[in-house]
C-alpha cells in the first residue's frame, strides 16, 4: 500500500494496533469513525476503510466533539500527533477531557514535528535538538497523561510502537471505557528526531523504546530511584465519571441508539 | 395559506428562530458581543426540540464542532462577531473545501481588533469574501430588517444543504439588536429536504459529474473527508489535473445556481438618474430617502438593496447603472463593496462613495444631502 511514512517510522505499527483494537472491541464497521488532525500520524485516517475525517491542525477533538454530540451512537477514534494535540490543539484537548466526552484519543508521540521536518514540540524532552532548537530545547515538556488527568480525563494509558500487543490491548480498553480516554503511543521518528539527536537507526530506537519502558505492574513497589529514566506503560488512570454526551441526551429526554440506523 | 402570527422580535432572535424553522438542530458557539443572543436563544430552544446546544471552549472549536455535527447529518449554525469571525476563518475554508453545509452568522461590530464592541459597522464585507486563504467561493447574505433576517436565515440553511456550501450571514449590530414585527408561518415546513442516506449505488462524495448530496457518516458509505485537494472519493491528491478539477468543482456549483443565490431588491423610478446601492442596516436610511424623493416628489431616484453581497449581484448592478448617471454607495466602513460596484459599473455611471466609520449609522440626511447635489 503506498503511504507517506518514512522507513523506520512507528505510525504504521500504531495504526495496525488501532485496527486490531477496533476488531477486538467488536464494533460494526459502519459505527466507527476515525478523526485525525494534521501531521504524519494523522494521515492514518486516509488509509482506513471507515468513515474518516482528516481535519485542520489541532482541531480534531473539536470536530469529533460536534460529531459525537450529533451522533452519540458512533464510536470515535481521534488520532493526533504530539504537536497537533498538545500545542495547537491544547485547548481542545483539556476541554474534551474536562467534559469527559466519550472520545478515544490516540496520541502518537514521536517528540517532534515530523511532517514539517523536525521542529520541537511540547513533548520534545528538554535538551533534545530540533531544527528550531539547534542547541537543544530549553523548554520543559508536558507530561501528557498527567495533563489529561488534571483536566478531567477518566482513562489514560501509555504504550509504544515497540510493544504493539500491549498497545492494542490499551486502545481496546480505552475504547471500552465510557468517557474521554487517551492512549499515548510512543513512536520512533528516526528521520526527523533520531538522526539529529544521534539516537541511532530505526532498530536502535525501537530497542531503546522497549528497554526503557516498564509496565505499571512491574513498576509497582519499585523505588523512585529504580524507575529513573524509565517510561511507565500500561493503564495509568481509570475512573468512573458521568459521560457528557450520555448526560446531555438524558437531560433532554432522548435515547441514544445502540447502533447507527440505516 | 398557513396560519400566521406576528411577533415582536430582535434580529438575533429572529436568526435563531429562522434557523430552527429551517431544521437546524445543532448549535455550537462562544460568547461574543453583539451576537450572544443567538446563542442564548438556541440554548433555551434546542433542548426542548431534541436538538444539541454546546458552548465550546473557543471560536475555532465552535466552527469545528459545527462541521463535525454536519458530517453527522445535522443542520447546524454558529454565531459570532468580528474577532470570532477572524478566528473561524481556517475552518470555514475547510468546510468550503470539504463541501460541508453549515451557516455562520457574523453580527458585525466596529473594528479592527476589539474595536468598539457595541457599535455597529459594516466592516467585514471583505473579510467575509476573502477571510480564509486560497481561491474559494463564498455565499454571503446581509439582511436589512428583522423580518429579512428570519427569511434569509431560512434560505441560508436550505441553500447550504442543497449546494453543500457554508453560507455566511452578515448581520450588523443594528439589525441584530433591533426589535421589529416578524410574521412567522405557523406550523409550516420551511425545510427543503432532509439529509438522506438513500443514494444511488454508484454514489461518490465528490462526483466529477457535479453536485451530489452529502451522505452523513455512520450509514455504511465509507469515504474520506479532508481539507487537502481530493479525488471523487475524498482521498488526497496532488495530481495537477485533479487539483484543478477539484477547485473548478466548488466554484462551478455557485455559477450554476447563481440566480438562486444572488438576491436583490429594487424600489424607485423606472428610469432613475441617481441610484443608491447598499445593504444591511444602511438600506433603512436609504429607503427613507428614496421613499420621500420618489413616492412623494416623483424624483428620478432608486434604491438597489443587496440581500446577497457574495457572489456579488453583478448583473443587477450593471443593469441599473446603464440607466443611471450616478450610483451612490453608502457603507458603514471606509469603502468595501464600492470597489465591486465600480468594477461592474465599468464607467457606465459615476460611482460616489458615502462612508461613515465612527460607530454611528448613516443618517437619511447624509444620503439625501449627497443625492440632492446630483439631482440639482
Amino acid at each position: 500500500m503506498p503511504h507517506i511514512w518514512c522507513p523506520g517510522c512507528g505510525n504504521g505499527i500504531v495504526t495496525a494496533a488501532l485496527v486490531r483494537a477496533i476488531e477486538r472491541a467488536d464494533y460494526d464497521q459502519r459505527d466507527v469513525v476515525i478523526v485525525s488532525g494534521i501531521g504524519c500520524s494523522s494521515r492514518a485516517a486516509g488509509y482506513l476503510n471507515f468513515n474518516t475525517l482528516h481535519t485542520t491542525h489541532g482541531r480534531a477533538l473539536a470536530f469529533a466533539t460536534g460529531l459525537k454530540m450529533a451522533r452519540p451512537e458512533l464510536k470515535l477514534f481521534v488520532i493526533m500527533g504530539d504537536g497537533d494535540c498538545s500545542a495547537i490543539g491544547g485547548n481542545h484537548f483539556i476541554h474534551s477531557a474536562r467534559r469527559n466526552i466519550d472520545l478515544n484519543a490516540i496520541v502518537v508521540n514521536n517528540h517532534i514535528y515530523g511532517m514539517t521536518g523536525g521542529q520541537h514540540s511540547p513533548l520534545t524532552p528538554i535538551g533534545k535538538k530540533a531544527t528550531t532548537a539547534p542547541r537543544g530545547t530549553l523548554e520543559r515538556e508536558f507530561n501528557l497523561l498527567e495533563l489529561a488527568r488534571g483536566a478531567g480525563a477518566t482513562f489514560g494509558a501509555r504504550g509504544n510502537a515497540a510493544q504493539p500487543r500491549q498497545l492494542e490491548q490499551l486502545i481496546t480498553r480505552g475504547a471500552n471505557h465510557k468517557g474521554f480516554s487517551i492512549v499515548e503511543a510512543l513512536s520512533p521518528c528516526p528521520i526527523a528526531y533520531g538522526r539529529r539527536n544521534k539516537l541511532g537507526g530505526p532498530v536502535d530506537m525501537m530497542k531503546e523504546l522497549k528497554e526503557n519502558s516498564i509496565s505499571t505492574e512491574r513498576a509497582a513497589g519499585k523505588e523512585e530511584s529504580e524507575l529513573k529514566g524509565k517510561t511507565i506503560t500500561g493503564v495509568i488512570f481509570n475512573y468512573d465519571e458521568p459521560e457528557y454526551a450520555a448526560e446531555y441526551y438524558h437531560s433532554i429526554g432522548k435515547d441514544i441508539p445502540v447502533k447507527s440506523s440505516g | 395559506m398557513p396560519e400566521t402570527k406576528p411577533v415582536l422580535m430582535q434580529g438575533n432572535e429572529a436568526c435563531a428562530e429562522g434557523a430552527i424553522s429551517a431544521g437546524v438542530r445543532f448549535y455550537a458557539g462562544y460568547p461574543i458581543t453583539p451576537s450572544t443572543e443567538v446563542a442564548e436563544r438556541m440554548a433555551v430552544r434546542l433542548p426542548d426540540i431534541g436538538g444539541v446546544f454546546i458552548q465550546m471552549e473557543d471560536e475555532i472549536a465552535s466552527m469545528a464542532a459545527v462541521i463535525g455535527a454536519s458530517i453527522g447529518g445535522m443542520r447546524t449554525l454558529t454565531a459570532t462577531s468580528g474577532p470570532g469571525f477572524s478566528l473561524k476563518q481556517e475552518n470555514i475554508g475547510y468546510a468550503i473545501m470539504a463541501e460541508i453545509p453549515c451557516v455562520i452568522v457574523n453580527v458585525q461590530r466596529m473594528g479592527p481588533s476589539t474595536g468598539v464592541p457595541t457599535a455597529p459597522s459594516q466592516g467585514d464585507v471583505m473579510q467575509a469574501r476573502w477571510g480564509t486563504h486560497g481561491d474559494h467561493p463564498v455565499i454571503v447574505f446581509s439582511p436589512a430588517s428583522v423580518y429579512e433576517t428570519y427569511y434569509l436565515t431560512v434560505a441560508a440553511v436550505n441553500l447550504s444543504q442543497k449546494l453543500r456550501q457554508p453560507i455566511i450571514l452578515l448581520l450588523d449590530e443594528v439589525i441584530g439588536h433591533m426589535r421589529e414585527k416578524v410574521t412567522i408561518p405557523k406550523g409550516s415546513k420551511l425545510m427543503v429536504e432532509k439529509a438522506s442516506d438513500k443514494v444511488p449505488a454508484d454514489w461518490k462524495p465528490y462526483d466529477d459529474k457535479g453536485l451530489t448530496p452529502l451522505v452523513p457518516f455512520g450509514f455504511g458509505h465509507y469515504y474520506h473527508v479532508t481539507g487537502l485537494f481530493h479525488d471523487q472519493y475524498g482521498f488526497p491528491t496532488g495530481d495537477p489535473q485533479q487539483v484543478e478539477r477539484s477547485l473548478d468543482r466548488i466554484h462551478e456549483k455557485l455559477e450554476k445556481y447563481r440566480d438562486e443565490v444572488a438576491l436583490t431588491n429594487y424600489i424607485g423610478h423606472k428610469e432613475p438618474r441617481v441610484v443608491i446601492v447598499t445593504y444591511g442596516c444602511t438600506v433603512r436610511s436609504a429607503r427613507a430617502v428614496v421613499k420621500k424623493a420618489y413616492w412623494n416628489n416623483r424624483q428620478p431616484v432608486g434604491l438597489l438593496s443587496l440581500q446577497t453581497l457574495w457572489p456579488f449581484p453583478d448583473k443587477e448592478v450593471q443593469e441599473i447603472a446603464k440607466k443611471a448617471d450616478v450610483v451612490i454607495v453608502p457603507e458603514m466602513n471606509m469603502g468595501q463593496i464600492i470597489g465591486e460596484v465600480e468594477r461592474h459599473v465599468k464607467g457606465e455611471a459615476e460611482v460616489i462613495p458615502l462612508n461613515r466609520y465612527d460607530g454611528e449609522m448613516i443618517s437619511p440626511e447624509q444620503i439625501s444631502d449627497i443625492m440632492g447635489r446630483w439631482l440639482s
